[in-house]
Order: C-alpha cells, then sequence, then structure tokens
C-alpha cells in the first residue's frame, strides 16, 4: 500500500505574529516554522496504515527550499521518501490542488491523505479539490480510518455536527485528517538521524506539467482592530448606569 | 541556540522541549509525590532514544557529540530531576568506561542494553571512607583463577537499586594506589556476593536513588574486567570529566526553568497596587539570574565544544561545573524569594526544585574540590 501525505511548513501556531509594514504578508524574521499540525496527524495515521499493512509513505512538500525542513520533520517521524516540488511564487489552493494531482499521476498511491486544512491560512480547501479533480473518493475530516482486509476500501469515521458519520469508500482515495485521529509520535533521535540519508526528489512545477496561476491574492494584511480597555465600576448603580447611557444595552 | 549545535541535535532539542511540556510537567507531581517515574514515561523516552544518546551508532546509541548532547540534556532537564538522572547515568558515567575503555566483547554485549533503556546502570566510586579523595578507596579486588574478588562497601550509588549493571572502582594494589593500584570492573545484578545495603533518604532528587552497596568475596570473571590492570583510577577520571559538564548542563536548565517561572510570577502577582517586576528589588534579581545563566550557558558551549575537538579541558570542565551549579543554586534561592510565601509551598515547584539543584554543588566534584583544581592547574609551574 502507497500513501501520500502533503506536509505544509507553517507558523508555529503559538507564535506572536507581527504584519509586515506594507501588509503584504506576516513578518517572518523570528519566527518558528513547523509542521502543519493537521499534516503531522496525516503523516502519523499513514505510518499507522504502513505499520500494519505494510508498504511505502510518500511525503510532499511545496514551496521554496526551506520547506524541506519540515519535510525532514515528517521522514524522522519514519516516512519513506519525500517529493520536493520546488516553487517560489503564490498559490492558492487550487493550485495546490492541481499540482498535487499531477504527483499522484505520477506516484499512483492508494491513499492521499491531507490535513484538513493548514493552520496559517485556515482556508480548508486543497483536499476537496484534489479529490475533484482526481476523481477519487474523499472522506474529509477524518477522526478515525480503518482499511478494510482486502485493502479496497477505507471505512472513515468523521465528526459532524450532533454526532458521527461513517462513510466507506473505495481505493484510490482522498482523506483529510482532523484533530482526534491520533496524537502524532515524536521523532526519535536515531530516526532524525536516518532521515538525512532518506531519498528526496526535487522536481519543478514546469517539470510536473501543473499550471499554476492562483485565483486568489492576498491584497493586504490587517491585524483585528485593537480591543479598547475596559473599566471597573465602582458600584451596582455605577455598573447600570453605565449600560443605560453608555452601553445602551438596557 | 548555539551555531555549533547540529540541525538533527536542533530538530531533536525540539522535539524534546515538546516532550518535557506535553509529557513530562504535566506527571512531576506523581514523581514527586510517588517517588516513581510512570512506565508510560519511561517508554517514551526509550522510543526518543534518550538512553542511547552518547552511546556509539554502532552499539545502537546515537553518538552525539558532547556539545549536542549537553543541550539535548539541558532541555530535558526543565522537568522533574528523576526524568533527567536515570537517562544521563546511562549516557555518562554508566557506560563511559565501557565506551572508552571497554573490550570490543563487553561493548557489543552491554552498550546496545545500555542504550535501548533495557539495561539501568551505576557507577560505584565513592565510599564511607573515601569521597572527594577518591584514591582513598578500600574496595579491593584479589586476583584468583578466571577472575577477581572484590570485598568493600560503596555508598551514595545513584541507580542501585534499579541497576542492571555496575562500574565498580577498586583497589588491585594497595602500594600503588592511584599510580596504577586502581582498576575498573563491570559487575552483573545479581552476582553473588553482591548487596544492595540501605537506600539513603535524601533532601531532594525524589524519584532517583542513592544506596550502599556492598561487595563480600564477589566474583568478578576476567573478562568483566574494564581497561588494563592498574588504569582504573583514569578511567574513573576521564568518566567526571565529562560528567561534570552534563551536571553544568543540567543545572542550567534547572536554573532557565526557575527563571521563566520567576519572570512569570513578577508580572502577575501585585503589591502596593503594582506588579512586583516594577520593584527594583525584584528586577535586580531577574536580571542577575539572566546574566548568571547566559554565562554558564556560554561557558558549556564552548567548553564542550573544544572537547569534541580533542582538547583538555579539565580545567574549564571544573570551571563550568563550578560556576553553573553554584550559579544556579543562588537563581533557585532568589526565584523561591521572589514568590515569597508561595516559593515555600509544595504547589508552585519551585521548593522542589530548590532542594533539587543542592546536590548539584555536591556531586560530580563538590564546589571546593573543582576550585582546588583549578587553582592546581594555575600554580602548577
Ligand atoms: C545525589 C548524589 C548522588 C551521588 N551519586 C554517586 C554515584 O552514582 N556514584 C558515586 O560513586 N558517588 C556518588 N555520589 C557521591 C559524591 O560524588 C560525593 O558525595 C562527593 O564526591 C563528595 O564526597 P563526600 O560526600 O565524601 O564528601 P567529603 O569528601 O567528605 O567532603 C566534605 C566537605 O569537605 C570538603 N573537602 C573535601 N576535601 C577538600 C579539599 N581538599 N579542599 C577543600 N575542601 C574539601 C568538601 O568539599 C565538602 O564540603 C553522589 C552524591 C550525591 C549527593
Amino acid at each position: 500500500m502507497k500513501i501520500l501525505v502533503t506536509v505544509k511548513r507553517v507558523s508555529d501556531p503559538e507564535a506572536k505574529l507581527k504584519i509586515k509594514p506594507d501588509g503584504s504578508w506576516i513578518q517572518t524574521e523570528g519566527v518558528k516554522f513547523v509542521v502543519n499540525p493537521f499534516d503531522e496527524i496525516a503523516v502519523e495515521e499513514a505510518l499507522r496504515i504502513k505499520e500494519k499493512q505494510t508498504g511505502e509513505v510518500v511525503v510532499v512538500s511545496i514551496g521554496e527550499k526551506v520547506v524541506t525542513e519540515q519535510m525532514r520533520a515528517a521522514l524522522a517521524m519514519g516516512a519513506d521518501r519525500g517529493i520536493f516540488v520546488n516553487y517560489t511564487g503564490s498559490y492558492d489552493s487550487y493550485d495546490v490542488a492541481n499540482i498535487l494531482q499531477k504527483v499522484v499521476e505520477q506516484e499512483k498511491p492508494d491513499i492521499i491523505i491531507l490535513g484538513k486544512q493548514a493552520v496559517d491560512d485556515d482556508m480548508g480547501a486543497a483536499g476537496f479539490m484534489l479529490a475533484e479533480l482526481l476523481g477519487y473518493p474523499q472522506a474529509a475530516f477524518a477522526s478515525k480510518v480503518e482499511i478494510s482486509d482486502d485493502k479496497k476500501k477505507a471505512k472513515v469515521t468523521r465528526e459532524i455536527d450532533g454526532g458521527l458519520e461513517v462513510k466507506e469508500v473505495e481505493l484510490p482515495c482522498v482523506i483529510t485528517a482532523d484533530l482526534r485521529l491520533n496524537t502524532p509520535r515524536y521523532a526519535s533521535l536515531p530516526n532524525i538521524m536516518k532521515a538525512k540519508q532518506k531519498p528526496v526528489k526535487e522536481v519543478t512545477v514546469d517539470a510536473l506539467g501543473a499550471a499554476v496561476k492562483p485565483r486568489v491574492t492576498v491584497k493586504k494584511l490587517t491585524e483585528p482592530p485593537k480591543r479598547k480597555g475596559g473599566v471597573k465600576v465602582e458600584s451596582v448603580q455605577d455598573l447600570v448606569t453605565k449600560l443605560k447611557n453608555e452601553a445602551k444595552v438596557i | 541556540m548555539d551555531d555549533r549545535i547540529t540541525p538533527e541535535a536542533r530538530h531533536f532539542i525540539e522535539i524534546i522541549s515538546r516532550f518535557v511540556q506535553d509529557e513530562c510537567m504535566p506527571v512531576e507531581d506523581a514523581i514527586e509525590d510517588t517517588g516513581r517515574l510512570p512506565d508510560p514515561l519511561v517508554r517514551t523516552m526509550k522510543h526518543l532514544g534518550l538512553f542511547g544518546l552518547r552511546i556509539p551508532v554502532v552499539y545502537g546509541g546515537s553518538g552525539m557529540n558532547l556539545l549536542d548532547y549537553c543541550f539535548a540534556l539541558k532541555e530535558l532537564s526543565k522537568s522533574h530531576d528523576a526524568i533527567r538522572a536515570i537517562m544521563s547515568v546511562n549516557n555518562g558515567i554508566g557506560s563511559m568506561a565501557i565506551v572508552n575503555d571497554g573490550t570490543e566483547d563487553q561493548k557489543a554485549h552491554y552498550l546496545p542494553l545500555l542504550a535501548s533503556g533495557e539495561y539501568i546502570s551505576a557507577f560505584a566510586l565513592t565510599e564511607p571512607g573515601a569521597g572527594s579523595d577518591a584514591s582513598a578507596i578500600a574496595t579491593t579486588a584479589a586476583k584468583s583463577p578466571g577472575g577477581w574478588v572484590l570485598n568493600g562497601m560503596k555508598h551514595f550509588i545513584t541507580n542501585a537499586p534499579i541497576a542492571d549493571i555496575f562500574t565498580v572502582i577498586a583497589v588491585t594494589d594497595k602500594e600503588k594506589r592511584a599510580k596504577g593500584g586502581i582498576t575498573a570492573f563491570i559487575v552483573e545484578k545479581g552476582s553473588k556476593g553482591l548487596t544492595i545495603g540501605n537506600i539513603h533518604n535524601t533532601m531532594g532528587g525524589k524519584g532517583w536513588l542513592q544506596a550502599e552497596v556492598i561487595f563480600d568475596d564477589c566474583f568478578v570473571p576476567d573478562k568483566n574486567l574494564v581497561g588494563s590492570i592498574g588504569s582504573g583510577f583514569k578511567i574513573a577520571m576521564k568518566t567526571l570529566n565529562e560528567g561534570r559538564l552534563s551536571a553544568a548542563a543540567s543545572a542550567i536548565g534547572i536554573g532557565e526553568r526557575l527563571l521563566s517561572m520567576g519572570v512569570e510570577y513578577a508580572k502577575l502577582r501585585k503589591q502596593f497596587g503594582k506588579a512586583i517586576g516594577e520593584f527594583e528589588a525584584i528586577q535586580w534579581m531577574l536580571a542577575d539570574s539572566a546574566m548568571e545563566l547566559y554565562a554558564a550557558d556560554r561557558m558549556l558551549a564552548d567548553t564542550a565544544y573544544r572537547f569534541d575537538h580533542g582538547e583538555d579541558i579539565r580545567t574549564q570542565s571544573s570551571m563550568t561545573k563550578l560556576f553553573a551549579t553554584e550559579s544556579a543554586f543562588k537563581v533557585a534561592d532568589r526565584m523561591l524569594q521572589l514568590h515569597g510565601g508561595m516559593g515555600f509551598m509544595k504547589e508552585t515547584k519551585v521548593e522542589r526544585m530548590f532542594r533539587d539543584i543542592r546536590a548539584y554543588r555536591i556531586f560530580e566534584g563538590t564546589s571546593e574540590i573543582q576550585r582546588f583544581m583549578i587553582a592546581r592547574e594555575l600554580l602548577k609551574n
């Protein structure tokens, strides 16, 4: 069984981000970058499937050379090899889906697992678009994945409003990983060392034959408006007066 | 992070940092209460490869250099001291004699077991009559057919009650003593004539144990002699040389955790209508602590780096151990003071770290002995 997993480099969700003075993007100096947490869950799930079924886990990352740092982190968790799509321009979710489609056509994996969204722009669209482009069945927001004994189907549990939904999809398929799917393992030091030797194939968008023409562009980033500081009131009477006259809510 | 730390080690240190936050800190109080490390935690430690960081790759470890190791250890030391203690012995005093001077058979047999954490190790040098003056040990090893017979008693031996193997330093020639009359042996748990005596009751260091180790006609086969006959004192000193830097690394890690707790509390706690961090007296505590930890951190990086490049660092490692552990203790005292009454209460954890850090000024050579060695070197010619 071959499983393809996407790994995106994102700013650390814990980091305090600042916007560049011209509003074009966030300031990246001094910001720590990590594997998108949902992608980490996707990698873990792929590894667990592989451990049960045997096979290969291939990770794919798109972007500038620095994204290979996060790819190495996935390889250190146990993925077998990487595909680095070297692309320095801007792109949107649909471009990502287009690029991934070409990778899938070359690699022909049985399962493609993506994080349900990347925590930087929170678009959460690439998985759906990829399945559509490929014409594959899809099961998004997975909280449990079981592969049938004949390896032809996947039973995927999804958390939906008010309950659980269980979907059965035929392979090959696209799955996106939700938070509660698993707890990713720590990469051990021996595996970090081994990851250095694992093969990473570098390809360009042109060589893949993928068309990149962003339909969505970021015009400007702005910080949320600053909240005004509150005041302490001295008495209930004060509070009522303020609610009446200033806040005008009663 | 220091530029000289390898990219792989940086990656690993980030993982340790996550492990400490997510898995170690939540169980710190339980370790302190029960005096035990939870099994799942130890399992994850084994999975991470923590027991074999310094053991060569061919014997199942990761072969980290000393610089990388010290900074990984520093990060791991930010939680409960027992977590650091259990893995650092296998990476240091418990395996070092075999790594440096063991026979091929000894290495092939013991090192993989130590690297995986399947075996826990101990290093037995100190005796009731021989502490700072290690050359005064009285435990003897007498030649007998096929091996050696050990008699005597060690005390304060870390991990003794749970150790699978002991590196034991004993006298083989009473005339020569430190000048060729002391030899190192590997003694296995369950050897006839080996008993674990009293477990010491200690001020801090919950979750890691020291005990007496007693040899009563304990037979050790020839194949378990480490290095050559009479090389044991050198082996012990080499082991401690490196051990000093790991003691420094852990002390700095504990100090850094305490400082960050102090900074948080200084912002949070209000008296006289303002955060206590606005009082100069508190600011000085923080500033001095940050300064000392920074200096210790740089000494550690520099000394470990020199060691990795083959320099003789005996004096520097004494200076680093001395400065780092004395500073970390001062930091602990200040941060306890900064917390006021809360600092004395168990729930803030500061008092625990204060008690734990105290031992660092004693083991791996007391502060006085470090000063003595530094001065001896200065006055040599
Ligand atoms: C938590 C803990 C764990 C330990 N684990 C181990 C272990 O695993 N294996 C092991 O072999 N040992 C271990 N030890 C023992 C440790 O190495 C010794 O306690 C230490 O070397 C000091 O020896 P001592 O206790 O006999 O003190 P002493 O040597 O009796 O010292 C008493 C005092 O005299 C001072 N002093 C001694 N000589 C001089 C001098 N020449 N100049 C100035 N002052 C001097 C000392 O600094 C100290 O203040 C451990 C100790 C502790 C506390």
